[in-house]
């Protein structure tokens, strides 16, 4: 009974991976765009910033703002568009993007700080994309207050004599893509795996030969099953290429263990795959399946860690994030790629994958015949 | 079929008329698949409420790890100033391996460690802090990195003012956000959503339909119609077209409405560059669909040109400014760059000529330029 039934799901795995890899378009489109997704994800996907174009208003003209102004420019990402000697006249910069910050070291910056008081430097900023320029604000910021103990200590001053030394465990240079690609691993194949789940079964069911399977001796399970397997294959594959890529290409040492990674990756393809077989349940072809793909998907993506840190969510969509395997699947991938994490710090994790799975593919199973009428 | 019973009619008075059919038949597929009410209003919607709320790029309440190895007043009164602020939630640990053991198992993400000789040498002027961030969430180690240093800074000058030691205030900085004075990412995030929303509708939703057309080969029964393929094309858009109109004004009002998000430049531009980009969607997908023939192969490359390029590379979520000189590039490939570009200025800026033009144009360039294909592909395959 056994033995045939895992026959049976032996063929139907046969056959859909036949189905899967006999095109070559097919098959050029599941190994092609991780890789290239991740590349591109990789290097666009950084908060980090290279160079910030500014505009210097100086209306100070002393030693001492000239030398804040070398102090920026040695830093080697300020860059400077214009000098000017009003504000107004940089607004235009700044409204046509040339520049990102507008500084203005005001006109007694150095005789204020001289005689006790406090020097003012105005930063202008380009609102329109407030991350980058919360960024940019942050880098003067920091190089201002290093001007400023500079000058201090020089003056035989003590005050911001306490030196805060930092140190950034996992990722010490504090790389955006060192937190960004492992994490690709699982936000890319469930990109991919959920979409070719969902898509095989209603391509089946628009073709009408998913009728056929059901009236062939086949139990929903082993359906379920043989539909599951071959995108678990598919997925496991996709996310060794990623991991290849972050590995070889971006060089991101690797500091846990395989087998944990594996096994994580295997618990969370299955949860993605188990949402997937359960869209495709509910849809009636392969445009609603795709348009459900969707529809989860950008959630699961902007709900995961991702791009933002899921605790600073107000707490409704902190529960929405409880059903969401990429969330769990970010955290092992982080935890095993870059912390080196075992077994305990992610069963958490890894049970709520199991969960996940475990309530949609029966769920999945049963619509397979429920759906019909 | 040979001897059509009733001629086509010519002119411009019968391709309307045939037009006016295929629309009608189109907008009647469309309403009656909740698939396309799911990505045409609750797509946009669920989208501006996840942009909106869930999305929060800056951090507070980050749970820190406080090890004070003295008991001097110095030491408390730098830990309280961790502990006043909004951008911490300390926790104390006794030592630094109990701290240590915290930020392994992720209960903290942060360790400050005030050492057991910082009042002493802060007499003489060389007392030390440190902090350990955990690095795996980058963006979050850096911000409480910073967030770090500032408190501790802010503390030290009190301190010396406090004693009198100071023999000056230091440099103020004065910061002003223009276009964005509240400093709130919903207000580059949401605007930016535009862009998601109509390439999922103009070329996710556009390459699926055709897709399908061609792979059950009703397309061809269409071609033995006295239908022409450009009337073909114009009836099976337009539906898609108005259907990402409706997305744009969801967009507009929820941004308007919900979130406070200004709308600076004006409504009639922004309605037309939107169509504008509306139209290079369009054109992806009917090329992409003409090309694959195929709905799941359609749906794999759509995403990896229209949807994740949208997304990734337009300066919506990352800015390009950061990324590596090819990648930035590559960015002005895809037309989501300009769109984007519009979107933040006329949201946030107003109507800013010297850029709404010159992105405007490169967008109908695009436009013109792939639906010329898309029109010569259909055509081709009648031959």
């Amino acid at each position: 009974m056994l033995i045939a039934s895992l026959l049976r799901i032996i063929t139907l795995i046969r056959k859909e991976l036949l189905v899967i890899l006999k095109d070559p378009r097919s098959r050029a489109s599941l190994i092609a765009p991780p890789i290239l997704q991740c590349l591109i994800f990789g290097y666009a996907a950084t908060y980090d910033l290279n160079t910030v174009p500014y505009a210097l208003v100086d209306q100070d003209r002393t030693t001492m703002s000239r030398d804040l102004v070398a102090k920026l420019e040695g830093s080697g990402i300020f860059e400077r568009v214009a000098t000017l000697t009003q504000t107004g006249q940089a607004v235009r910069l700044l409204d046509t993007k040339q520049a990102v910050l507008i500084i203005v070291i005001e006109h007694d910056f150095e005789r204020q700080l001289e005689a006790g008081a406090s020097g003012t430097v105005q930063i202008v900023a380009d609102g329109r994309n407030s991350n980058t320029s919360g960024i940019a604000q942050g880098y003067v910021n920091t190089i201002v207050r290093d001007f400023t103990s500079d000058w201090l200590s020089r003056n035989g001053s003590r005050d911001n004599a306490v030196r805060v030394t930092t140190r950034a465990w996992y990722n010490p240079q504090l790389e955006t893509r060192w937190s960004m690609v492992p994490s690709l691993i699982g936000t890319i194949t469930m990109l991919m795996t959920m979409m070719l789940t969902a898509m095989s079964v209603a391509r089946e069911r628009e073709e009408g030969t998913f009728d056929q399977l059901l009236v062939a001796p086949f139990t929903p399970t082993e359906i379920m099953i043989g539909k599951a397997v071959p995108s678990m294959i598919v997925g496991i594959t996709q996310a060794s290429a990623i991991l290849l890529v972050a590995l070889f290409w971006f060089r991101i040492p690797f500091s846990g263990s395989f087998l944990m990674l594996y096994l994580g990756l295997s618990l969370f393809l299955a949860a993605a795959i188990g949402f997937g077989l359960l869209l495709s349940s509910i849809a009636a072809n392969m445009q609603q399946a795709m348009i459900l793909c969707f529809v989860f998907l950008m959630p699961f993506m902007l709900l995961s860690g991702l791009m933002s840190p899921t605790d600073n969510m107000p707490e409704v969509l902190q529960y929405a994030t409880m059903v969401n395997p990429l969330k769990y699947a970010i955290n092992i991938t982080r935890g095993v790629y870059l912390e080196g994490a075992g077994l305990n710090a992610l069963l958490p994790d890894m049970l709520a994958l199991v969960a996940i799975a475990a309530v949609t593919m029966p769920i999945a199973a049963w619509m397979f015949r429920h759906r019909l009428n | 079929m040979k001897e059509p019973v009733n001629r086509p009619e010519r002119g411009l008075r019968g391709a309307l008329r045939r037009i006016r059919a295929l629309i009608r038949k189109e907008t009647w597929q469309l309403l009656r698949d909740p698939s396309s009410i799911a990505i045409g209003i609750v797509m946009p919607v669920a989208l501006l409420i996840l942009f909106g709320y869930g999305i929060n790029l800056d951090v507070k309440n980050v749970p820190v790890a406080i090890v004070m190895e003295e008991n001097s007043g110095e030491a408390r009164g730098l830990a309280s100033a961790f502990e006043l602020s909004s951008y911490f939630s300390p926790k104390p640990a006794k030592t630094m391996a109990e701290a240590e053991t915290m930020l392994l198992s992720s209960q903290v993400k942060a360790i400050v460690r005030i050492p057991s000789d910082f009042a002493r040498k802060g007499a003489t002027g060389s007392s030390e802090v440190q902090v350990v961030v955990n690095g795996s969430d980058t963006n979050t180690a850096r911000l409480s990195l910073s967030y770090a240093e500032a408190a501790v800074g802010i503390w030290a000058a009190k301190e010396a003012s406090r004693q009198g030691t100071a023999i000056s205030k230091g440099v103020t900085i004065e910061p002003r956000l223009w276009f964005n004075e509240a400093n709130d990412s919903s207000y580059f995030l949401v605007p930016g959503l535009v862009v998601l929303v109509m390439t999922l509708i103009g070329a996710l939703l556009t390459a699926l339909v055709m897709a399908r057309e061609w792979e059950r080969g009703t397309f061809e029964a269409l071609f033995v119609t006295p239908v022409r393929s450009i009337e073909i094309l114009l009836g099976k858009t337009v539906p898609y077209f108005m259907l990402g109109l409706a997305g744009l004004a969801l967009c507009v009002v929820g941004s308007r409405f919900l979130f406070g998000v200004p709308l600076r430049g004006s409504l009639l531009v922004l309605t037309v560059v939107s169509m504008l980009y509306l139209l290079v969607a369009l054109g992806l997908g009917l090329a992409i669909s003409s090309i694959t023939k195929s709905q799941f192969i359609a749906s794999q490359l759509t995403v990896l040109v229209t949807f994740l390029p949208a997304m990734m590379l337009s300066g919506f979520m990352f800015d390009p400014r950061s990324m590596p000189l090819a990648v930035q590039i590559i960015t002005y490939i895809f037309p989501g760059r300009y769109f984007v570009t519009l979107l933040q200025t006329l949201f946030l800026a107003g109507n800013i000529w010297s850029i709404i033009l010159p992105n405007a144009a490169v967008l109908a360039g695009m436009a013109a330029a792939l639906l010329a294909l898309a029109v010569r592909m259909t055509r081709k395959r009648i031959a």
